[in-house]
Formats: C-alpha cells, structure tokens, sequence
C-alpha cells in the first residue's frame, strides 16, 4: 500500500514503486529563476537543442529584480532571449516569486514538478511531488521531459488538536524542524496530516510545504481535501482535480506526533533554522529591521494578519519595516483590501513582488552586528547578505508585533 | 577516477551553501572563475588562497545544506578540490556535486583532522589517513551515481550515451 510520494510515482508509470528504487519519471513542470536559469540554460545547450514541451518550462526573474547591478541585467536579459526563443514561459519583473505563480496557476495534484531553486518544495501542500534541482537536472528535465530520481522512504507528521491564540502555521514548522533539526528528513518524502493541518487555509499549508527543505526533505506532501479543492477552484476556476491520499495502509519509514498544545510562537533563532526558541526565551532582543514577505509568507492571509496587527499603529522610529507581496495577484488584492494603505501609513516600505531582500543581493541588506527578523525561511549566516547580521525567522504576526514595539514581541499581546 | 591524494580541510556540521558560496556574489555567477575566488568564505575567510590542487575538504554531518544553487559545487571543483568527504550530505547538494563529477564521499570523518595527508581509493571503498596510519571505510555509493562521476558529470554522461543513467 502506498504513500503519497509512491501514489504519484504510480500514476505516473503505471506500476508499483517501492523506495530506495531508481526511476526515471516523466516531469510536468519545470522552472528557474534567475540565479539558476543562466547556468541551467548553458547546460541545456551541451546537451539539446529543443525544450521538450515549452509551455511546461518557466523562468521567473525574482531573486534580483529589478535588476540592482549590470551583471545580473545581463543574466535577466540571457533569460529573456532563451525563452523568446525557445517559446517557453517568462515570468518577468513585478510578476512575483516563482514558487507562488506555479501554486496560484499551475501546480495541480500528481503533477512531478521540479525547479531549480530548494525552496520548489511549496507546491507538495496540494499533493505535487515538487522539489528542489539544480540547474543541471532542471536543464536535464527541459531537455529531455524526463528526469532520474530515487523512490525516497517516507515519513509520516501527525499535529492533531488546535492551534491557540498567536500560533500561525510558521510557528508549527519551526516547532517541528526544532525537533527534528536541519537533517532530520534528509532525502524523505514527509507527510503531514492531523486536524490542525486539515484546520489550516491552503495559504498557511504552503508555509509548512517551503520549509520541509529545512529539515532537508526532498518533498513535504498535504493530502488533497476540501480545502485543496476550494482553493484551486478559487485561483483556476476549475474542479478536474486528482484526489491524491494516502493508502491507510502506507508503510512510513518514521512517524512523528505533535499536538498543537504544545507549540506557542516562536522563533528560529540565528544561524540555523532548527534553532527555535519560545517567544517568551527572545522577547525584548532589540530589532533594527523587520522584513515581511516571500514564498514563506508572503501572501494574502499573511498581509491581512500584519495588517490587523499595524492598523492605526505605525512601525518603531528606530525599526525599518519593509513588505514585500509574494506575487502581482497578492499585491493586487492586498491594494483592494486597503493592507497596503495601512503599511504605508505604518511607515513601512513596500518592495515589488519578488524573493526582496531574502536571498541577500538587494532592497535591504542588513549592516554589520544588525538584529533582523524575517518571515522568510532561513536564517544562515550571510543569508540576507552579511555575514555579521543575525537573523531571527518568525511569522507575519510576529513579525509585525516586533516592527511596532522595535524589539522581538509576542504577538498575543496585539491580537484580541 | 583513480586514487586521490591530498590534505584535509576540516570544517564542522551543518556548513550551508551561504558558507560554500555567499549570496552576496550572486552577481558572479555567470563568471566562475571570479566567483571561484570566494569559495567557503563564511565558513573560513582564506581558504580559496591556502588551498591547494588535490585537497579534501572533510566536514561533520548534513554538508550543503540550503540552496540550489549548484554554483556551491562548482566552486569547489574549480578550487582543484578532489573530493568532498562528510558524515552525511544535503540532498540538492548531492546531486549538483555528482552532475558535476565532484566526487562526494560518506565516511566517519571523526579521524581526520586538518592537515592530515589522505589518500581516497574511490573503487576499494578506503580512506587512508597517511598521518595517522589509519584506514576510514567509505559508504558504499549506489551504481548510477557511479557512473555518473565515471563520465565526469550528467552532461558527458548524457553526451555519451544519450540517455539518463537508470536502466
């Protein structure tokens, strides 16, 4: 009997797949932004001289963009002509980050998705086996349509009860990857199922499926319910979708019980992700930037709760808060909403959709000895650009408690 | 691939793709050999001028960790790295070192520390530590990825014969 991860190998080859077996396996989307895009389109040329389907190839031009230096304008504009002529998809500047455009408009259950950037993983919360390659495999994968794997073993994360007050879908993963730690799931596909799972919106599953890497997961699958259902009508307009679950009878390598009592808001404290502290241990820690936005939390649920959370309020003088919406869609529905009316008279600085200053090569890379909490996914050292700059990883709540009290906040003590 | 021989570098657990390759030279990465220059400066500020043609970097566990970007495993090919020697690799990592015929080996680095002079027979599965006199078993890599690292990487693997590795 199979788990999900075996499930979409199944479909796809029309027979049983066990883990530890080598496949190769046909691939639905592919993708690149462009810190892998020019080196993955140099690799495709060695080896092919057509894109095997191009409208299943996507380039997003996220990371640095617009572009802050002319080497990376010249990366954008190789990008740009490989696409023009190799017809394939081109996702350009103000368009948003790539993991975001493929769940609001391409990822559909089944679907093997691979993208060369790690965080590829957040489409698995509406049952794709999505993870992260490199250029190489990607320009492998748009070459030939196909791409090798090995079966991974499975685990299994069951987070049953309710989430109290304060506790968002960032503060369970960061809870989860502190006790499994940053190679707790190396190579695993992981599971997570419970009633708090089945509780969140598709948007705060995604948080909990981007940051399965962080735990080095190859994958981190949702099964596919309702939810999966509503949202992709919503975003799609359609409802021919897979079900994909698991077997009751799927074996897992491990299985691994939380309950939500146990896990308040907390943080990922620098310079690892599975360094998690309770709120109550960093509450107070001085804070000279607060970033909010990508493909962790950069949605529209994310922006509606900072927005509760600064309405009529405005940032600390000595704090610099800078938002960035994780797409062209989340921007345009946060405008209509009034969120982005209520940043700006926070004080906050709103940054086109894109990765912002997240991957550390523009739009607000911290000074030395500087105190930064993120929404983002990680916290290594150098991440946000330098190396003498500590960074705390928090949620959207979080995140905006400590941007008016210009120290690390519990956010409990702005939400009713 | 023959047998390997150089000094170990040693570094600890959990050295991320950020240490190996710093995002703040993302603008280098259409220029290898400029971006070359910065290899594992987080993790050590001098290492890209003391190492040498043939070393090993040896680290603790979960080797690579992070991002993508496969531009960490080129760095250290083009350092002249022979080999990369840890408990246990991130997955992405991995992969990217193989594609790009940078052999990665699983060991017990716990008996090598820097500066030891090692000798790495990558078909008899052994490590010889010269300077303590001693032999480390390496884990056993599956056929593919040997293969793999035989042409030299993915794409010559595939310019050859014209197919992906799995049979």
């Amino acid at each position: 009997m199979s788990t999900m991860a075996e499930k979409i190998f199944e479909l796809k080859l029309g027979r049983r797949v066990s883990p530890g077996e080598f496949i190769i396996a046909p691939v639905d989307i592919v993708y690149f932004q462009d810190g892998t895009g020019p080196l993955g389109i140099r690799r495709f040329n060695d080896i092919a001289m057509e894109v095997f389907k191009p409208d299943r190839v996507h380039f997003f031009i996220d990371h640095a963009s617009p572009s802050p230096r002319k080497e990376l304008s010249n990366d954008h504009k190789f990008i740009r002509e490989f696409c023009s002529k190799m017809r394939t998809n081109l996702h350009d500047y103000g368009e948003g980050i790539s993991h975001q455009i493929i769940v609001e408009k391409y990822a559909k259950p089944g679907d093997i998705i691979v993208g060369a950037d790690s965080h590829s993983c957040t489409s698995g919360a509406l049952g794709a086996f999505a993870t992260g390659v490199g250029s190489t495999d990607a320009a492998v994968a748009m070459g030939m349509g196909t791409l090798w794997f090995r079966m991974p073993e499975s685990y299994r994360i069951e987070i049953s009860g309710k989430l109290g007050k304060g506790v968002f879908s960032k503060d369970v993963i960061l809870y989860i990857i502190g006790k499994l730690r940053v190679d707790g799931a190396t190579y695993k596909a992981v599971e997570f199922v419970g009633d708090v799972i089945e509780q969140l919106s598709m948007e705060s599953r995604f948080t909990i499926s981007n940051m399965v890497i962080e735990m080095g997961a190859k994958v981190g699958l949702i099964p596919t319910d309702k939810e999966t259902f509503r949202y992709l009508k919503e975003m799609r307009g359609e409802d021919n979708f897979l079900e994909i679950v698991p077997d009751a009878e799927a074996e897992y390598e491990k299985e691994f019980y939380f309950s939500a009592d146990e896990i308040p808001p907390g943080v990922a404290a620098p310079h690892n992700v599975d360094n998690w502290k309770s709120i109550e241990d960093v509450e107070g820690i001085p804070v000279n930037q607060v970033f909010i936005g990508t493909c962790t939390n950069g949605r529209l649920e994310d922006l509606r709760i900072v927005a509760k959370i600064l309405k009529g309020r405005k940032k600390h003088p000595e704090t610099r808060l800078i938002i960035s919406p994780a797409s062209k869609k989340v921007y345009i529905d946060a405008l209509r909403e009034g969120l982005i009316d209520i940043f700006i008279q926070a004080e906050a600085v709103i940054l086109p959709p894109g990765c912002g200053p997240c991957v550390g090569v523009h739009a607000g890379v911290p000074a030395d000895n500087e105190v930064v909490v993120s929404t983002q996914n990680r916290n290594f050292k150098g991440r946000m650009g330098n190396p003498n700059a500590q960074i705390y990883l928090a949620s959207p709540a979080t995140a905006a408690a400590t941007a008016i009290k210009g120290e690390i906040t519990d956010p409990r003590d702005f939400l009713d | 691939m023959t047998v390997l021989r150089g000094r170990a570098w040693k570094f600890g657990d959990d050295i991320s793709t950020d240490h190996i390759i710093p995002g703040r030279y993302y603008h280098l990465r259409s220029n290898l050999p400029e971006l070359a220059k910065h290899v594992m400066e987080d993790a050590d500020p001098e290492f890209s001028k003391k190492v040498r043609s043939g070393d090993f970097i040896v680290a603790g566990k979960n080797f690579g960790m992070g991002s993508s970007r496969e531009h960490a495993a080129i760095v250290i090919k083009l350092a002249k790295v022979s080999a990369v020697i840890a408990k246990s690799f991130a997955r992405i990592f991995f992969r990217n070192a193989i594609n790009n015929g940078l052999p990665v080996i699983i060991a017990d680095t716990d008996k090598i520390d820097n500066g030891d002079e090692l000798e790495v027979d990558l078909e008899k599965g052994v490590i010889k530590n010269l300077t303590k006199g001693i032999d480390i078993k390496i884990q056993p890599l599956p056929k593919v990825i040997l293969d793999i690292l035989k042409e030299g990487g993915i794409v010559e693997y595939i310019k050859k014969h014209k197919k992906l590795p799995v049979h």
